[in-house]
């Protein structure tokens, strides 16, 4: 037998146990499923029932789903030897993107020649298995020694991307590092200690932000100050969602999304058109089914048996809080207006791949709960 | 990490994760819940400010503009269109460089900087996306030419409209006015809102006065828009209410006489049906073409017609002041023998010349010598000024003002067209009040043969020989006799005009000046318009008027003196009526520059006169003879 035969066996035999025992977790897989029709039901009346768009969207969800298929028989231990390195190489890639990578206005892409993708996206996972692997071995709750070691870590990164410039990106990424510290047990002074030390340098961070994000913090503070410009977004995010009443103007007769008055509306404010279409009670469901999505996720993770899986599930599970959270006070205009997508429903490619593969390595630990470490 | 181990304490670490993954999820909970209620307050409470302006944000009403009412003389002749025509209009988004475009278009289609100014204006105004007008009304030539080239202009067009147009051009330039592009000014006449997409507005004459009727009302048109304010759907229509189409008295066939009799002299005709008022006939000339101003008149055209001595654009009918001279005559006789002044009978001596009792100033006779003993009749027909003199001497002003002014001397008849002249009745108030001074006796004498401060408009003058030939009973001058609210709809007549009080109660007072004015035209040798009458079927009353430009300050008689050179300080008057018996139509005529009444205007006015006996010939059984109307 020729080796590419042996391969072909082994894959056989790897394809045929993912099939046959899946370790998938069933509720979150169903409430993902579940989601996932959501958001493609959305981007159908969102996008103006461009099938294409459609089609591309649901192909990178199969694209996550496989990754999360892959990602859920690789166990805990190995994903937590591979840890350093994973983080290395990502973080190697946002330097690389700061040489010469490409974009409209900031540089966040990397042409790999048949994909292009955000390494800023990469540092979603990889930030929070580095904060759990260097917490894994130490005593727990963390010394200001580790929480020192670990803000390096989330700093270097989150720094590289908020240069790019994407403060979203980069603040969803230290938010998820930073969940890892908080799961850990961090005590709570230490906790308001630092929060009330970030808070006091603001007024430093204020001279580091770019022009267009000190634009969105002040549209976002007064809205009406540039009703065409900046502010239009709020605005019209405000008139879809407030237009949609409780029940809704009903599937595709969302006017503020079909006529362009609302921008972005396949991507990052396709909420707003989800909330117009289909009303307070959507909403409320939507928002319900993300709670199911979070609890459960944080259920995993109080099984785990070990505290790297512990506190790596723990703040896959917040950090996609954050990004429903962020999005939601978005469109809502409860937040500032910062690029980011509503998880699984926006269209977007990079965002739905790594989301699932988070959830595969979820459900990876779900599998291995019963084992030691 | 083996050698680590022992420090860590599985069991409490777990517990410690349990508290915080706890902890954290009630504020997740807490932080879901705030957006819950934020999705709340926009979708519950503020539902309805959100929905409206939603609302708005999406539905555009988008005005019709209404077409424009068309007007018509009488027998149904078409006097103002509405006729397709084609215009440059340039949608500014197609376009890439605009300047650059507008220089390449002009070597094809010549642009006028008139037309540049104009659309750099409406460019600002418009939305990218909305077509701007460039050029109206392009000649075939130069639509072909565009039509060749028109692959090098992305985002110019050749779009149709309709363009208002008067097929007779300058022949009703005054009484029916014309359009033109409306104004701010305009607007702020009308309701604005009823305007908006309107191109035209009524500038004068007619297309002024009847604007309302004309314009109609705008419909709408509701759309739904996209944030481009681009038109997605229409979500529903209302058909705009088209202007009425007016009908109008004039009569093209004694407009086209009247302007072809003056022959390019100034002056003005009016015509008028004195059984009711209507106008039959309104001349002014010269005159100019009203097409010229319906898309905006060139800076050159307007200032060669601002700038013509001849004043082609004022309405001489309407607004002209002359001294009325001899035509007063009858008006005043007739006032004579109502007011127990005079008997037919009565007679003064024609010597020539007049003194007032008392005083030394002379007030001459037409004739050197006179012409003897003078009745009404014949100082009417050979028109003495002897006899007018005595009678308003006799009058005083104040009666000759009361009297006159119940022909309508003096103040604007009310036809329906804007700015009517009033001319001046001379009266002692009108002097205080224009001259702060006295009356002087002398002036009573001289405004009895319509001289002095007298000031007539040639339709005041028309309408007072109308109310003269409806034995005394005045109709207000009118054009307008019929509306049609759309083309298919059934033409509605007005109702006719009230007629005034009557002037005259004896008939036979009527009867003698009307026999003065029969031997005007048919008189004995001296009568002052013989011969225009010849061969006409009916009976022609009239009275011709010579007045003088500037007072005279010499003594010298007429006589010798050349047409062209009395030309230079005559205005020639000429009114009358027919047919004699049951009058149908009355006419005045004003040559601005005429030697004699008689001999300039009367022809104008037989000109006019058969215009209309041929549309009203006489049945042949029983001819108007002078004699019998006279005897």
């Amino acid at each position: 037998m020729t080796f590419a035969h042996v391969m072909t066996a082994r894959g056989q035999r790897m394809l045929s146990r993912m099939w046959h025992r899946p370790r998938l977790d069933m509720p979150l897989l169903t409430a993902l499923a579940l989601l996932m029709a959501v958001g493609l039901t959305t981007l159908y009346s969102a996008g103006n029932e461009d099938l294409a768009l459609v089609g591309g969207q649901a192909a990178r969800f199969a694209l996550g789903i496989a990754a999360m298929l892959v990602v859920s028989h690789i166990p805990p231990a190995t994903l937590r030897t591979w840890t350093p390195w994973l983080y290395a190489a990502s973080t190697a890639l946002l330097v690389v993107v700061a040489l010469i990578g490409e974009g409209a206005g900031a540089t966040r892409w990397l042409d790999l020649g048949i994909v292009r993708f955000q390494p800023s996206e990469l540092l979603k996972l990889t930030m929070p298995m580095m904060v759990a692997w260097y917490l894994h071995p130490r005593p727990l709750p963390p010394s200001w020694k580790d929480i020192a070691a670990i803000g390096i870590l989330i700093g270097a990164p989150a720094a590289l991307i908020a240069d790019q410039p994407d403060l979203g990106t980069a603040i969803l990424v230290a938010t998820a590092g930073a969940f890892g510290l908080f799961l850990a047990g961090m005590r709570w002074w230490r906790i308001g200690a630092l929060v009330g030390v970030v808070a006091a340098a603001m007024p430093v961070g204020w001279h580091f932000l770019h022009d267009y994000q000190r634009q969105r913090v002040l549209t976002f503070l007064n809205p009406q100050s540039d009703p065409l410009g900046a502010g239009w977004h709020i605005i019209q995010s405000k008139i879809a969602v407030g237009s949609g009443g409780i029940f809704g103007k009903g599937f595709h007769q969302g006017t503020q999304s079909r006529l362009q008055f609302l921008p972005e509306h396949t991507t990052d404010f396709i909420f707003a058109v989800y909330s117009e279409e289909f009303g307070l009670i959507g909403a409320w469901l939507l928002l319900a089914l993300y709670a199911v999505i979070i609890g459960r996720s944080l259920w995993i993770a109080m099984e785990a048996r070990d505290t790297y899986s512990r506190l790596l599930a723990g703040s896959i599970a917040m950090s996609f809080f954050v990004y429903v959270m962020v999005n939601g006070g978005m469109i809502t205009g409860i937040l500032p207006v910062v690029g980011v997508p509503l998880p699984l429903v926006s269209y977007g490619g990079t965002s739905a791949v790594s989301l699932l593969t988070g959830f595969g390595v979820l459900m990876s630990i779900h599998a291995h709960r019963k084992m030691h470490l | 990490m083996t050698k680590r181990q022992p420090l860590k304490n599985q069991r409490t670490e777990m517990a410690l994760f349990r508290r915080r993954a706890m902890v954290g999820f009630a504020l997740i909970v807490v932080c879901l819940l705030v957006l819950c209620a934020r999705f709340f307050w926009l979708q519950v409470l503020q539902h309805d400010k959100f929905a409206t302006r939603s609302r708005e944000n999406r539905v555009h009403v988008r005005v019709l503009p209404p077409p424009r009412g068309l007007i018509y003389g009488r027998h149904g002749v078409l006097l103002a269109d509405n006729v397709p025509a084609f215009r440059l209009g340039v949608v500014p988004e197609q376009v890439e460089d605009m300047d650059a475009m507008l220089k390449r278009l002009g070597q094809i289609v010549p642009i006028s900087k008139d037309d540049l100014k104009d659309f750099h204006r409406q460019l600002k105004q418009h939305r990218a996306f909305q077509e701007v007008p460039l050029k109206m009304q392009l000649t075939e030539d130069e639509i072909d030419r565009f039509a060749v080239n028109s692959w090098r202009f992305p985002g110019v067009h050749v779009v149709p409209y309709l363009k208002r147009y008067y097929p007779h051009g300058a022949m009703f330039a005054h009484v029916i006015g014309h359009v033109g592009r409306i104004s701010d000014k305009d607007l702020k006449e009308v309701d604005a809102k009823a305007y908006e997409g309107t191109q035209y507005y009524g500038k004068s004459g007619i297309e002024h006065h009847y604007e309302t009727l004309l314009h109609g009302q705008p419909g709408y048109e509701v759309d739904e828009v996209n944030a481009a304010q681009r038109v997605v759907r229409v979500l529903s229509v209302h058909p705009p209410t088209p202007g009425k189409s007016l009908y109008l008295s004039l009569d093209i066939h004694l407009q086209k006489a009247a302007v072809k009799a003056l022959h390019g002299r100034a002056g003005a005709v009016v015509a008028i049906d004195p059984r009711n008022g209507e106008v039959l006939a309104m001349v002014s000339q010269p005159s100019f073409n009203p097409n010229l101003f319906v898309n905006g008149i060139s800076q050159h055209d307007y200032s060669a017609l601002l700038e013509n001595p001849a004043k082609p654009l004022v309405h001489r009918a309407l607004r002209g002041g002359y001294p009325p001279g001899s035509t007063v005559k009858p008006f005043l006789g007739l006032g004579g023998l109502v007011m127990g002044y005079r008997t037919p009978e009565d007679t003064v001596m024609s010597t020539g010349v007049f003194h007032i009792p008392g005083y030394s100033r002379g007030y001459r006779d037409d004739q050197r010598w006179g012409v003897g003993k003078t009745d009404l009749v014949k100082a009417i027909a050979k028109s003495v000024n002897t006899y007018f003199y005595k009678l308003a001497y006799d009058m005083g002003i104040d009666n000759l003002d009361k009297w006159m002014s119940q022909f309508g001397f003096g103040k604007p008849t009310g036809i329906d067209l804007d700015g009517e002249g009033s001319g001046v009745l001379p009266s002692r108030a009108w002097k205080r009040a224009h001259r702060t001074q006295p009356w002087y006796i002398g002036e009573t004498v001289i405004a009895g043969i319509g001289q002095g401060y007298w000031v007539v408009t040639p339709l005041q003058l028309a309408h007072a020989v109308a109310t003269l030939a409806d034995r005394g009973v005045p109709h207000r001058p009118h054009l307008l006799t019929a509306t049609q609210q759309g083309v298919d709809a059934p033409v509605q007549e007005l109702p006719p005009v009230k007629p005034g009080n009557p002037i005259v109660h004896n008939i036979d007072n009527w009867k003698v000046v009307r026999k003065g004015m029969l031997n005007v035209v048919y008189g004995t040798l001296g009568s002052t318009a013989r011969g225009i009458g010849d061969g006409f079927p009916y009976l022609i009353a009239g009275k011709t008027g010579t007045a003088e430009r500037y007072s005279r300050n010499t003594t010298a008689y007429d006589t010798g003196a050349s047409h062209s050179e009395l030309a230079q300080r005559h205005r020639a008057l000429f009114i009358c009526y027919t047919p004699a018996k049951n009058p149908q139509i009355a006419v005045a005529v004003i040559v601005d520059h005429g030697a004699w009444g008689g001999s300039t205007a009367g022809p104008i006015a037989r000109a006019v006169l058969d215009a209309w006996a041929k549309e009203h010939p006489a049945p042949a059984s029983s001819p108007e003879t002078a004699r019998e109307v006279a005897r």
